[in-house]
């Protein structure tokens, strides 16, 4: 019986909900990958998404910044209210949406050019061009990358290790001052060095950004994030809870399963 | 792993010579041009050769002055590229970043349609539609102009232009796209600040090699660029490409004779411009690869 109530749980409204999704559900094709999802996100705390792989997780994410839509066949049901407003709605630019809901992806996909234009580019882009300097430094000293890099702010980004590629990603995300920064598998291509580090700048972040991270590190869950969603494969949210409870006393057992490390 | 038993090295020893035969036969071919062209320096002075105005072979003394006819060549092969690049990189990119699939597939094939009609045909029908039209619109005496030729040496270096542009466009990683648009760029910002730049390598070797295209290009050049060994001034004068130029003299030539040789030297001429043209376009597409 648990299970199926679960999915109706919202966390705590102790804080203030900045995306609420209500029955979400996605298809590529005639597939579905998820299945009447709901989820209240909190404003400035870190949720974690989490599950085995084909649950879904990434694709949720997608939806957030309507990145999914440059996927052929893929196509989106339901509400997402982005502040009240319904972002999958059509008269919602999905390029006014990006510059508030940034993204970081899986590997570290800086552009081939200097760590200067990378962190420019989404300023530039948006004609946010004044005291460019400026704000490209400040992104960097957010994404902690300033110290390693302001010397060598021209030389190419691909001189950098995938750890200060990753930095320089949030850094280029950061610039555009979203309000959410969602992170899809940000460390999964890092050694655990440079993950610790990019953990680390997650914690720093929430305390003016939503984040929205995907993983399937159990760990890294539990380490970085206050809320955690369980998606279980077949695009079903599970469990939403506290991270803390989720993992010491989860209420699902498909989902105690997967977070023991029975299956995933 | 090498090949093990007779068979095996039969076949190897049979791929070997293949390929040394193929490179033999290419190798003599340009031994043979430089036998043929360099006697003419024997008799008639390189500078003069190359620096010389006027090409008057029949004449008495004769004029071998090639630059005119470098010049007919690079004329025509520059008015073919600014017709050629704009349309050629922006099919390419059509295809490679706007079409939508069927359509995509559509392009393609079209554009490799038109790389299979024979020159002669393109010349034809240039000289039915084009020429006629440069003549009435510019009101010009004739017709057969450099304008006419780039215009028909444009649209044929295009198969060139837009199939290499396009596989260097569709060769820039899809992540670079997505960084882009989760940025807030839009598709257009997306296109011209990210992926072009990204292809910019790709697409000069598409350039370059849609110019070698037009440098090499012989029978249509002959049919319709009016033949005049002329400096040429704007591209509404005739002029008299060193492909064509060779094509049309080497049969009333005397064999063995100076302008024979001359003929010959210009082959090496028109050698070294295509080989430089290849080693620009090997070289920027080497320093591309370099940077993945």
């Amino acid at each position: 019986m648990m299970s199926d109530t679960a999915a109706m749980e919202t966390p705590p409204p102790m804080v203030e909900t900045i995306i609420k999704v209500e029955d979400l559900n996605f298809y590529y094709g005639s597939f579905q990958a998820l299945r009447h999802i709901p989820l209240e996100i909190p404003k400035t705390r870190v949720t974690a998404i989490i599950g085995p792989s084909g649950c879904g997780k990434s694709t949720f994410l997608k939806v957030l910044n309507r990145m999914f839509e440059i996927i052929p066949g893929a196509r989106a049901e339901g509400k997402v209210l982005f502040w009240g407003r319904n972002i999958l709605s059509r008269e919602v630019d999905p390029v006014d949406l990006r510059r508030q809901i940034g993204m970081v992806f899986q590997k570290p996909n800086p552009f081939p050019k200097s760590i200067f234009e990378n962190v420019a580019y989404g300023l530039r882009v948006n004609g946010k061009t004044s005291n460019l300097k400026e704000r490209v430094e400040w992104a960097l000293r957010r994404a902690a990358l300033w110290d390693e890099v302001k010397d060598n702010l021209h030389r190419s980004a691909f001189e950098l290790s995938g750890g200060q590629q990753q930095r320089l990603c949030i850094a280029r995300a950061l610039a555009v001052e979203p309000q959410v920064l969602l992170m899809d598998e940000p460390c999964s291509a890092l050694d655990p060095l440079a993950t610790a580090k990019i953990e680390d700048l997650i914690d720093q972040l929430k305390r003016e950004y939503t984040v929205v991270i995907v993983t399937h590190n159990m760990q890294q869950a539990a380490r970085v994030s206050d809320f955690a969603a369980v998606f279980l494969t077949g695009g079903e949210l599970v469990e939403y809870d506290e991270t803390k409870k989720i993992f010491e006393n989860p209420k699902d057992k498909r989902v105690e399963d997967y977070i023991t490390g029975k299956f995933g | 792993m090498g090949l093990r038993g007779p068979k095996e090295t039969l076949i190897r020893y049979f791929l070997f010579a293949c390929a040394v035969t193929s490179i033999v036969i290419l190798l003599l071919i340009v031994v043979f041009l430089f036998r043929e062209g360099l006697p003419l320096f024997q008799e008639y002075g390189l500078g003069e050769f190359i620096s010389g105005k006027y090409w008057y072979p029949t004449a008495e003394p004769p004029d071998f002055g090639i630059l005119p006819l470098f010049l007919g060549s690079l004329w025509v092969t520059v008015g073919a590229l600014l017709i050629a690049v704009p349309l050629g990189v922006g099919a390419a990119i059509y295809i490679a970043e706007v079409a939508p699939p069927q359509v995509r597939d559509l392009l393609k094939s079209l554009a490799e349609l038109l790389a299979g009609i024979p020159s002669v045909v393109y010349g034809f029908f240039a000289l039915v539609l084009v020429v006629p039209w440069v003549k009435d619109f510019f009101d010009l005496p004739i017709g057969k102009t450099a304008l006419a030729a780039s215009m028909i040496l444009g649209v044929m270096a295009l198969p060139t232009i837009i199939s290499v542009a396009e596989d260097a466009l569709t060769a820039v990683p899809k992540s670079f796209r997505e960084a882009s648009l989760a940025l807030g760029a839009t598709k257009w910002q997306t296109i011209r600040r990210v992926t072009v730049p990204a292809a910019l390598s790709g697409i000069s070797t598409a350039v370059i090699l849609g110019a070698g295209r037009a440098v090499g290009e012989t029978m249509t050049v002959l049919m319709v660029s009016g033949m005049s060994p002329i400096i040429p001034r704007t591209f509404l004068q005739p002029v008299r490409p060193m492909t064509a130029t060779i094509a049309a003299e080497i049969g009333e030539a005397v064999w063995g004779g100076v302008h024979y040789h001359a003929l010959f030297a210009i082959g090496i001429a028109l050698f070294l411009f295509s080989f430089a043209i290849n080693l620009i376009a090997d070289w920027i597409s080497q320093r591309y690869r370099e940077v993945e």
